[in-house]
């Protein structure tokens, strides 16, 4: 089979013309590293210079100070505003609000989402399936503030919830913590959803066949079968609201009444106030949540099989 | 079967999805401790039968009773039967012990206990010291162990086996297959095997019903479906058969109605020598021959245009080229051709 010494045998088939584009294709399948840093050069250059010089301005920002007098940035080094923001009982007060608020949140999304997503995933037919799917994914293509302006008038004095609990004696919530901690929920559903639902798809039905064919009842095959395969699910699922609560400032404001969150202090101090090393120390707090609350999911194992 | 509680009866047994009737109206007997296989090709109802007596399924109708008690709308883990998946359906986040373990775990089985029955149930399968281990470190064949260990450590009356050799490579599936046999005979349990593979049906079984779109076309031992297909389906299905329709068979053979014949019982002569008793002659060319290791394939165009396949032992010396276009005489016994035509039941077995 010499059939590069004869090419006319394979006259049927014509070869290849030898284009640019070809010998460049040509280049990269023999040069494994060129191709590579080809690939991964830009995402980086956006990774590193958007992503991580901007969490390192943050983080050098916190250190300096403002002058009281022009109101100017001084660059110098002090370590005044992170013992403000860990001392004053103000920063305190709000940090523990936040994070009751961002740890509500997520609990309730995951118990809604356990239900949905197991229907979606193991009960409804293909059919109803990919109509839930998008029925999910629907709401994220509203925009953040007409969804939040919705739920505040939902729950306004004489809205819908006081219209419909009215009969039973029942009135809105008010605007507050409960309504921050409703709309939140809301807004961050289908980030809860869809994971675990991904998750579930993930489980072969098999294997809750065998579990019940050995004699567990449903709850047990729940328990033993069920949520030790779902675990890095809902962590994921966890990560997403509770990260998006704790950075939130913008439903507090449409319906949170007086309440502030740590989102708020960030924003009255870079507008208002004018102290944005303040603002930089504050925003350090949801972030040393953040690394804390992945490094105990890591602990646990979850982030293994994500 | 009046006086001996049948492990497993099904009565009137139907499932339909859709219009589809993937289980017409069965009715089937399978005795204690019989190695019973369901045969047939993909989509003729057989994995379906399997998962209505595990009770993954409900019935459209029909009952399913298990030793005389209908446990027809009971849920699976309320049925004393265990399934061999397919695709074996270990759980990834135990262990191979802890998978054992499973279904004695659930019942409330101490530790203690239950810690050494799981240890003695891999140690009969082969399988001792890898309790251990999660699921994915152990190869295909392992696996397949695991899988039959747990679903025996529970004493099912019934073990049904979807499947089970199905992904296994033919070495090892041949092995598994006489570990099945010897397994079955120790615990002393109904098995109750589905598969496509007809060989292995023939081997393992001491029963075997050939489905066929949600019906059962034969029920029979593996000898009584081999020698006596009563239908074409179950002819060519198990087995390859020459199959003679009524028109040809009174033409070529001159006997009534439509009848088949095994390759290996048809014997070729030189032209024109004598025949058999008993036995009927066809002239024929031989069109193609193939080497098969213990035996040569080969196929002979009778002088009709119809071609037979003969499967020959590898007596004569002369190559494969050499032999076709041969004139040869093709040698059929009368009593090697089996009628296909259905037959009052009476005389079925005659």
């Amino acid at each position: 089979m010499s059939s590069a010494a004869t090419p006319h045998v394979t006259a049927g088939v014509p070869q290849p013309r030898d284009t640019p584009a070809r010998r460049i294709s040509v280049f990269l399948s023999q040069h494994a590293r060129v191709r590579l840093g080809l690939l991964l050069t830009a995402p980086l250059f956006w990774l590193g210079l958007v992503y991580v010089v901007a969490l390192a301005a943050l983080l050098i920002t916190a250190f300096w100070t403002v002058d009281s007098f022009t109101g100017q940035v001084r660059t110098e080094f002090t370590l005044d505003n992170i013992i403000t923001v860990v001392t004053g009982s103000l920063y305190q007060t709000v940090t523990l609000r936040t994070v009751g608020v961002a740890l509500l949140v997520t609990v309730i999304d995951i118990a809604i989402a356990l239900p949905v997503a197991f229907f979606m995933a193991k009960v409804a037919g293909p059919r109803l399936q990919r109509i839930l799917v998008i029925a999910v994914l629907m709401p994220l293509w509203a925009s953040y503030l007409v969804k939040a302006y919705a739920w505040r008038s939902v729950l306004a004095e004489g809205g819908v919830v006081d219209w419909m609990t009215a009969p039973f004696g029942g009135s809105s919530p008010g605007y507050g913590l409960p309504a921050v901690v409703i709309t939140l929920s809301y807004l961050w559903l289908p980030y809860v959803i869809l994971p675990i639902y991904a998750g579930l798809e993930r489980v072969p039905d098999s294997l809750l066949e065998a579990s019940s064919d050995l004699g567990a009842k449903t709850w047990r095959t729940m328990g033993s079968v069920v949520m030790p395969m779902l675990w890095p699910s809902i962590i994921a699922a966890s990560i997403f609201s509770f990260s998006l609560s704790l950075g939130d400032y913008i439903t507090v404001n449409i319906v949170g009444g007086a309440n502030q969150l740590l989102g708020n202090l960030v924003y009255t101090n870079v507008g208002a106030a004018n102290n944005l090393p303040l603002a930089s120390a504050i925003a350090l707090i949801p972030v040393a949540i953040m690394i804390v609350y992945l490094t105990a999911a890591r602990r646990s194992g979850a982030l293994e099989n994500l | 079967m009046t006086s001996v509680t049948p492990a497993i009866r099904l009565t009137a047994l139907t499932k339909t999805f859709g219009e589809v009737h993937a289980v017409d109206n069965l009715d089937l007997d399978i005795a204690e401790g019989e190695f019973f296989s369901m045969l047939g090709p993909s989509g003729s109802g057989k994995t379906t039968v399997l998962r209505l007596i595990a009770g993954f399924e409900l019935p459209t109708s029909g009952t399913v009773e298990l030793q005389g008690q209908d446990v027809t709308r009971r849920a699976p883990f309320d049925r004393d039967v265990n399934t061999v998946f397919q695709d074996y359906a270990l759980f990834p986040h135990m262990t191979v012990l802890d998978n054992v373990a499973y279904g004695l775990r659930v019942r409330g089985v101490g530790k203690k206990e239950r810690r050494e029955r799981a240890e003695a149930a891999l140690a009969s399968v082969a399988l001792a010291g890898y309790g251990g281990r999660k699921p994915t470190q152990l190869s295909g064949g392992q696996r397949q162990r695991v899988a039959l260990a747990r679903a025996t450590v529970v004493q099912p009356k019934v073990l049904l086996l979807d499947e089970p050799l199905g992904a296994l490579d033919l070495k090892l599936r041949e092995q598994m297959q006489v570990e099945l046999k010897e397994l079955q005979r120790s615990l002393g349990i109904t098995f109750i095997f589905v598969t496509h593979d007809q060989e292995e049906a023939l081997t393992l079984s001491d029963r075997i019903a050939v489905f066929n779109q949600g019906r059962i076309e034969q029920l029979g031992t593996p000898r009584e479906i081999y020698e006596h297909p009563q239908s074409p389906f179950v002819a060519s299905f198990v087995g390859t058969s020459n199959i003679f329709d009524a028109e040809q068979s009174q033409q070529l053979l001159g006997m009534p109605g439509s009848r088949s014949i095994r390759p290996e019982k048809i014997t070729l002569h030189p032209p024109g020598s004598a025949a058999a008793k008993g036995s009927i002659s066809l002239e024929g060319t031989v069109v193609e021959a193939v080497y098969v290791g213990t035996a040569t394939r080969l196929l002979v165009e009778l002088a009709s245009g119809k071609r037979i396949s003969v499967l020959e032992q590898n007596v004569s010396s002369r190559s494969e080229d050499d032999r076709r276009g041969d004139a040869v005489r093709v040698q059929l016994a009368a009593s090697d051709l089996v009628s296909l035509d259905p037959v009052p039941a009476n005389t079925a077995t005659s």
